[in-house]
């Protein structure tokens, strides 16, 4: 029993060293400056600048809308809602929510922000698509979050004469924030993750985006595209490699940020 | 037991308390004198705890709570007002377990006054020593104010919480079960500062431990299923109890 324990951890693990192992030895021999901070060109050769900058824009947009929405959500659906029929059909919706393929949040961005709201293909459109993509994710590790905070905190502060949104802003937010942060991280991979819903909103323009007006292409389309079009999987692995880095910034500073803005996190 | 007595703070006439259709609390009627200590004793789920809870209105956070009678706090029927933050801060409360929240032991004790609005740096530093002197717990946190408060031990931290109740200069404290989670020392501790506490304020103290409620208490009431059966002088209550119920409980035959 205890082999066959080990025997799987060790599979994960080595499943994890494989397929890094194998995208850094494929990829890390094209990764230089010029690749990274260098402009795109059609002709080969160029570097990915441009892809970096739309995956960030679209992190940091999706990000900025669905974080205060999903939290203030999760406070309502939690905290203040009487828990009853139309909590339960809410928290059914956000759950069926997390559950839809991301080709068809594709589609319904598409039509939606794309034609109808006449944004066109931009990373505002992909941005707003995948806020709705990633925004049941923020709800649930908020509401899960909110859960986790003892009554007897809530309690003691009531207990002191604080109104409950006091209460709210000084004891139990701050006491989530951890897990709220982990929600938001995890929106995080879901955002570079995607590439399905961006590629019918944002279009696969493979060149600096003036604005977020803009058709753009992310790390992960263009990924997609290189692999699918020139075959280039050497490209698509260096690739690869600069999104795990990415990913890792962003962790990191999504952590040193709660540390800083959460000082009651001892 | 008629003569001799303090003035009254908190009167409760006929009240009664229904979490949904069952019936917590019968009829209860008594008078809380000021200044003194007054003990609540009585088997579990006897009620004493959901009547500490009446009287600064924690019960409101229950679903479902319905409560008929009259409790009257200066003057002032503390259900038909809706003013619940003022009654709170004028009738402070210390939990079963120590519920310092994540903070330093400064902005635990700060945490309610800050609430109230009072920011000036000078008056929260006073509040907060002034606090802690008075719950006897200052020299052992005055050097590392900024530091979790999580990381006191048990009974340190239990006092920092009465320190934070008196940081909102109440008139009336309640305790529920204020030592159940503490070891003989700290208990000991805490019972001396109760002792001390009574000068200034009305005390009210649910315990589970009879020799406790002889030692702190002036008066004493003993709950049973929801009914007040025995309130007087706790001496008497102990020594003479004039109900057969009370005495075999005293006596340790049940509860």
């Amino acid at each position: 029993m205890r082999g066959l324990l080990w025997f799987s951890a060790f599979i994960t693990v080595a499943i994890l060293v494989l397929i890094v192992g194998y995208i850094f030895y494929k990829g890390f021999p094209l990764i230089n400056f010029e690749f990274i901070f260098g402009d795109y060109s059609p002709t080969g050769g160029g570097g990915i600048w441009p892809m970096i900058v739309t995956t960030v824009y679209t992190i940091v947009i999706s990000l900025v809308i669905a974080t205060p929405i999903g939290i203030l959500a999760a406070v309502y659906l939690q905290e203040y809602a009487k828990q009853g029929r139309l909590v339960r059909t809410i928290r059914f919706a956000t759950e069926s929510l997390t559950g839809i393929p991301s080709i068809i949040y594709g589609l319904f961005g598409a039509v939606f922000f794309v034609t109808t709201l006449k944004l066109g293909m931009s990373i505002i459109a992909a941005s707003l698509t995948l806020t709705i993509i990633v925004l049941p994710v923020v709800i649930r590790t908020t509401e899960e979050a909110l859960k986790t905070v003892p009554k007897a905190y809530r309690e003691g502060s009531l207990a002191l004469g604080t109104t409950k949104l006091q209460t709210l802003i000084k004891v139990i937010l701050p006491s989530s924030m951890p897990g709220i942060l982990s929600g938001i991280i995890l929106s995080m991979g879901r955002i570079i993750g995607e590439s399905a819903a961006i590629f019918l909103t944002a279009g696969t323009v493979a060149a600096m985006p003036a604005s977020i007006f803009s058709s753009a292409r992310t790390l992960t389309v263009h990924s997609y595209l290189v692999t699918q079009e020139a075959g280039d999987i050497q490209l698509a692995a260096a690739i690869g490699i600069v999104l795990i880095i990415i990913i890792l910034i962003l962790n990191f500073s999504a952590t040193f940020i709660s540390k800083k803005l959460n000082k009651a996190d001892y | 037991m008629k003569q001799s007595e303090g003035t009254t703070k908190i009167s409760v006439k006929d009240l009664d308390l229904f979490y949904g259709d069952k019936q917590a609390l019968f009829n209860v009627s008594l008078d809380i004198q000021e200044k003194k200590v007054t003990a609540l004793i009585g088997p579990s789920g006897c009620g004493k705890s959901t009547f500490l809870r009446t009287l600064n209105r924690m019960n409101d956070l229950i679903d479902g709570v319905k409560i008929n009678g009259d409790i009257v706090i200066e003057n002032e029927d503390i259900y038909k007002s809706n003013d619940v933050i003022k009654l709170r801060t004028k009738v402070g409360m210390v939990f079963q377990k120590p519920n310092l929240f994540p903070m330093s032991i400064y902005d635990n004790v700060a945490y309610g006054p800050r609430a109230q609005g009072i920011k000036s740096r000078k008056e929260l530093n006073k509040i907060v020593e002034e606090s802690l002197r008075g719950a006897a717990i200052w020299d052992e946190v005055k050097d590392r104010l900024k530091s979790s408060a999580l990381g006191l031990s048990g009974g340190q931290q239990q006092r920092v919480c009465i320190a934070r109740a008196i940081a909102m200069k109440p008139e009336v404290i309640l305790m529920d079960e204020p030592t159940s989670a503490l070891d003989p020392i700290s208990t000991l501790k805490v019972e001396e500062l109760i002792a001390q506490l009574k000068k200034d304020y009305t005390i009210v103290i649910v315990t589970h431990n009879m020799q406790q409620a002889a030692r702190v208490s002036d008066k004493t009431a003993f709950f049973l299923s929801g009914e007040i059966i025995e309130y007087d002088v706790t001496n008497s209550v102990f020594s003479n109890p004039k109900d057969q119920r009370t005495e075999d409980y005293v006596t340790g035959r049940f509860g």
